[in-house]
């Protein structure tokens, strides 16, 4: 892997004009080839973060660089290694799908011919071709989105941003995007995504940063984050009805109904879970993990950043 | 960006302008010229043959550069302003803030993208002209260069008041209550010699009086004022409001947050 990071952000500051502080000065890198989620609850300064990089928002201080290059000083270098799929719409919804991304094409100043090939590639490649004469307004919402990521990747930067890209978009659609950008992070475009969706994010990405009131609150690997769970909750789905008493002391079982139960056991327990059902005499016909790891952590770390901030205010109130 | 990217983000920026206002040409094209020619039928023929000649010529001759001038004007202004403002209000400004795009090309595109609506309607409201009088160009390289600068002018304005504006009433304000009082009272329809000595005085600090008498005098031959001082005052206007839409777009006023 080569040493320049895709992404190296510097002690990043937001405040804007009425005074509230976004970002309170945050450092984050991202090594090239990462899939990386960048988490967080709305309003904890996510979108700041992208719109800083994309030029979109002027920061108030710190450093941001591109592929070493700096967004301030070499700028057209910067954002030319860079494609942006934002959260709102922001296309020309009058412009047809095809011009829409050939002019893009044309602002990174590839020639015409070029442009419209690489149109009409991520068109194919999204399957949104057959709407390439159709003007954006009369698209589905799915099919906005797709043109949104084709747009960002008709220049075939080398980073690529989502903000929330799969927002209200319907399952299936999620799984072929999930598989498409999986794709083109396996070409070696570096993929940075947030989203709400974080079975989407522990499946996809491979590093991940949790923003909270501004400050990076944890940035690690997405496997060592998940070691860190130590409870999970399984629902059991069993053959016969169960009995009345289920004889499952040792684990924290809830009868659902009487052919499925919830357990919650602590990691590495499931062959103790198993045996315990089999000497009650519970055959399981299937078992699937209710919860998303993903989702208790992200949760309990948010949790214990509000109660570090409140012991924070109560200290700085005593002092004062 | 090299040159070469610079010109193809340039031509891009000008092609999707022009495309723009050709896509929606019932609004954008024929309005003005149904205004114009209700203006020569109204102004030029009707009431035109009960006045007297203006500066020699009679009054259709004399009102037809004004109002080629008054559809420039306009038409380079609403062009410029209506399309930044949507880009901005739809967002898709975006598309051009994340792109390597420098802010002079932005510029250049969106105004060379108005000059070519204002050249456009220009060029249709003198054919309609040809109808109602005999127009002989005294000056074709002035004439070209003074409708040319000020459609550049007034792009640029529409641009500057784009900027500004938060919603669709800001980008109406201005036309209708500076630039269309400014157009009328520039001597489209009058030799500012006929005005009392105070209200001729108070004429010459508008700037589209220049703009309409250097172009009278490429294409009739005649003017109220020095053609020179006019052509240096359009001009020192387009630096200074180029310098000022520049500075706007450079540090991101009213279009980054």
């Amino acid at each position: 892997m080569s040493s320049t990071p895709a992404l190296s952000i510097s002690n990043l500051s937001k405040v804007y004009d009425n005074g509230f502080a976004a970002l309170k000065g945050i450092d984050l890198q991202v090594e090239q080839g990462d899939f990386f989620a960048l988490l967080g609850p709305n309003g904890a300064g996510k979108s700041t973060t992208i719109g800083i990089i994309c030029s979109l928002v002027q920061k108030s201080g710190g450093s941001v660089k591109v592929f070493d290059y700096d967004i301030d000083h070499d700028f057209p270098l910067a954002k030319k290694q860079l494609g942006v799929v934002p959260q709102e719409f922001n296309f020309n919804h009058f412009e047809k799908v095809r011009d829409i991304l050939v002019t893009q094409a044309g602002y990174y100043g590839l020639p015409r011919q070029l442009a419209e090939q690489r149109a009409d590639k991520y068109m194919q490649l999204l399957d949104i071709d057959d709407k390439a004469g159709q003007q954006a307004r009369t698209l589905s919402g799915g099919m906005k989105r797709r043109l949104m990521i084709a747009r960002a990747l008709v220049h075939e930067p080398r980073l690529l941003i989502l903000d929330e890209p799969t927002a209200g978009v319907d399952i299936e659609l999620r799984r072929s995007m999930w598989e498409f950008l999986q794709r083109v992070n396996g070409e070696g475009t570096t993929i940075i995504l947030t989203t709400h969706y974080l079975e989407e994010a522990e499946s996809l990405c491979r590093n991940i940063a949790i923003i909270d009131e501004g400050k990076i609150i944890q940035n690690s690997s997405m496997r060592s984050l998940l070691r860190q769970a130590s409870l999970e909750s399984f629902v059991i789905d069993v053959q016969e009805s169960l009995p009345a008493k289920l004889g499952l002391d040792r684990f924290s079982a809830q009868r659902l109904d009487d052919h499925s139960l919830e357990v919650t056991i602590e990691k590495g327990a499931m062959n103790e879970l198993f045996i315990a059902l089999n000497e009650c005499g519970i055959h399981v016909l299937s078992l699937r993990n209710k919860t998303n790891r993903l989702e208790e952590l992200f949760v309990g770390l948010l949790e214990e950043n509000d109660r570090r901030q409140e012991q924070n205010n109560a200290v700085n109130g005593d002092a004062a | 960006m090299s040159w070469v990217e610079l010109w193809v983000a340039f031509q891009t920026i000008l092609t999707k302008e022009i495309r723009r206002f050709m896509r929606i040409w019932p609004q954008t094209l024929v309005p003005p010229v149904i205004t114009v020619t209700l203006y020569f039928i109204i102004f030029g023929n009707l009431i035109g043959s009960r006045i007297g000649p203006m500066d020699g010529f009679n009054y259709m001759e004399f009102v037809v550069p004004g109002l080629i001038m008054m559809g420039v004007i306009t038409n380079s202004y609403s062009n410029v302003v209506s399309s930044f403002f949507g880009a901005k209000f739809q967002h898709s400004i975006e598309e051009l803030l994340v792109s390597p795009v420098p802010s002079w090309v932005v510029l250049a595109g969106f105004v060379l993208g108005g000059v070519a609506r204002g050249l456009a309607v220009g060029l249709i409201v003198t054919l309609m002209s040809l109808f109602f009088t005999q127009l002989q160009v005294t000056n074709m390289g002035l004439t070209i260069a003074v409708v040319f600068l000020t459609s550049v002018l007034f792009s640029i304005f529409g641009l500057i008041n784009a900027v500004f504006a938060n919603n669709f009433d800001d980008i109406s304000i201005i036309p209708t209550f500076v630039l269309t009082p400014l157009i009328y009272l520039g001597g489209v329809f009058y030799s500012v010699s006929l005005l009392p000595e105070f209200w001729a005085t108070v004429s010459k600090f508008n700037p589209i009086l220049y703009m309409v008498n250097a172009f009278r005098y490429g294409v009739l031959g005649v003017s109220d004022i020095s053609v020179s001082f006019a052509l240096s005052m359009i001009v020192l206007f387009i630096v200074a409001a180029f310098s000022f839409a520049l500075y706007l777009l450079n540090t991101g006023k009213r279009i980054r947050t």
